[in-house]
């Protein structure tokens, strides 16, 4: 039997009829077209499908879209304002070479949201265990730990500088 | 993957829960964080015909202090279980293991009620309850009730709560002065089950003898197990280097751990007896604190 939810997804309320099985990452991308969201594993682990719901960064292959009725889900598409700035995260990334293919890119910077809203000012070793859901193929991590490095001083109002990138 | 089709039910009270729970019987499964049951859905190893999401009922989720207990309620998250400043004041085993089960995404839905009623030895909360000697509070169609932990694990995956029972809270009794307690696990990476674990609270008396010690063990033996016989020769004894080398080697013996892809046997009791030294030195360290 189909439930009607109402979710609100990156400050847009949508109410559909969705079948109880249907995870929350296949109502975002498919049945939302936000295809930002990425689905690498399916089984908890790669943290690629990363978004925040009510402001805590979560699987979603692995919550059911219904859990969703009458909560506010961020996706990356909703990070930076469409043909704005980009967001002090996603400059990061880019400053510092944070992303090679990009797969992991939108679960780490959903995840990296939560961590610097609850500790603004993380360690290196704060930011390593806060990122340890999130799975890069790619990068070896230094550079996305720059990366929130970076965005955390740009948004404590500290100056920042990109870096080399470090290939390891 | 996708799960079986099944009927989605999101009650707000407990009563309306239990009422759904005694008509759908064992075709019904609760749903709380779902990080246990739902990826076991999506392979199809568990089918369940209707689902109670207990998400939506005000009253499960809480940790605070009440006459020489500590209340957990049973939909606590993991990350809230991390953050808490109580249990960080009274047990700092919950600090040392909340930070080795999964990773930040899976603690913000885990709940520490599903984490014992999914009844899995190789979950971390079971030997940490069995340290600090935690009560399990259920609650079903005849009212509430108290369930010691050392009665709660049956089987394989199997525990003391029927299918008509909500487990809505955890009760721990705060340890005197003189208490210290850890958790650690061996792991092979974030986000894996224990190759071995194990679980100390310990007190010490004004002699600096052991007056009292709880010893819990995961993933070492099909249900959760109290080493019983290790803490038998420390209790009441001095914590020497012989005692609790005698302690390491006891619990060594009586778990009963399979060889998997994390080591074999002898590897996995060769753990448990380190593990049980390091985390009795370690509990006496912040018992001294
Ligand atoms: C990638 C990954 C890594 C993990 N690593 C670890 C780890 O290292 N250590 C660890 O301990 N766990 C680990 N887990 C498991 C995780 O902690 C689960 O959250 C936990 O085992 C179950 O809790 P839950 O709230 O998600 O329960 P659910 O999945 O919702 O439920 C689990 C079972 O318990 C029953 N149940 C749930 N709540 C109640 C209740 N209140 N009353 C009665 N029955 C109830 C359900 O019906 C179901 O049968 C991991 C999970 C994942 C996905
Ligand atoms: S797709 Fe969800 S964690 Fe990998
Ligand atoms: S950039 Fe390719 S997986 Fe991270």
């Amino acid at each position: 039997m189909n439930k009607q939810i109402t979710v609100t997804v990156n400050g847009t309320q949508h109410t559909l009829e969705v079948e109880p099985r249907l995870l929350l990452v296949h109502l975002i991308r498919e049945v939302l077209n936000l295809t930002g969201t990425h689905i690498g594993c399916d089984t908890t682990s790669c943290g690629a499908c990363t978004i925040l719901m009510d402001g805590k960064s979560i699987k979603s292959c692995t919550v059911l879209a219904v859990q969703a009725n009458g909560k506010a889900i961020s996706t990356v598409e909703g990070l930076a304002p469409e043909g704005g700035p980009l967001h002090p995260l996603q400059e990061g990334f880019k400053e510092n070479h944070g992303l090679h293919c990009g797969f992991c890119t939108p679960g780490m910077l959903m995840r990296a949201t939560e961590l610097l809203a609850d500790n603004p000012n993380p360690t290196e070793e704060e930011i390593r265990w806060g990122i340890s859901g999130n799975l890069c193929r790619c990068t070896g991590y230094n550079n996305i730990v720059k990366a929130i490095e970076y965005a955390s001083a740009k948004m404590r109002g500290v100056p920042t500088a990109s870096t080399e990138p470090e290939f390891v | 993957m996708i799960a079986q089709s099944f009927q989605y039910e999101s009650p707000g009270t407990i009563q309306e829960a239990i009422s759904l729970l005694q008509k759908y019987g064992d075709d019904a499964k609760i749903l709380s964080g779902g990080h246990s049951l739902l990826p076991m859905m999506k392979l199809r190893l568990a089918s369940p015909e209707y689902l109670i999401d207990i998400n939506n009922i005000p009253g499960l989720s809480h940790i605070n202090e009440d006459n020489g207990v500590v209340k957990i309620g049973g939909l606590t998250r993991e990350s809230e279980v991390e953050h808490s400043d109580l249990l960080k004041k009274y047990f700092p085993i919950f600090g040392d293991v909340t930070k080795l089960i999964a990773d930040p995404q899976v603690r913000n839905r885990g709940t520490v009620g599903g984490n014992l009623a999914h009844g899995d030895a190789a979950n971390d909360h079971p030997a940490v309850m069995m340290a600090v000697n935690a009560t399990v509070m259920a609650t079903g169609p005849d009212g509430e009730r108290e369930i010691p932990i050392d009665e709660f694990f049956f089987g394989f995956y199997q525990t003391a709560l029927q299918p008509t029972d909500i487990l809505t809270e955890i009760r721990i009794p705060i340890p005197p002065k003189g208490t210290g307690s850890a958790y650690h696990k061996l792991e092979r990476k974030v986000g894996d089950y224990a190759t071995a674990g194990v679980a100390v609270q310990l007190t010490l008396d004004a002699n600096g003898n052991c007056s009292n010690i709880g010893i819990g063990l995961t993933n070492v033996n099909p249900i959760p197990l109290r080493a019983a016989r290790s803490e038998e020769v420390l209790k009441g004894k001095p914590l020497t280097e012989e005692n609790i080398a005698l302690a390491a080697q006891y619990a060594s013996e009586d778990c009963s751990p399979s060889a998997d892809l994390r080591g074999s046997v002898e590897y996995k009791r060769a753990m448990v007896g380190v593990l049980v030294k390091r985390m009795i030195h370690k509990a006496v360290e912040r018992a001294k604190a």
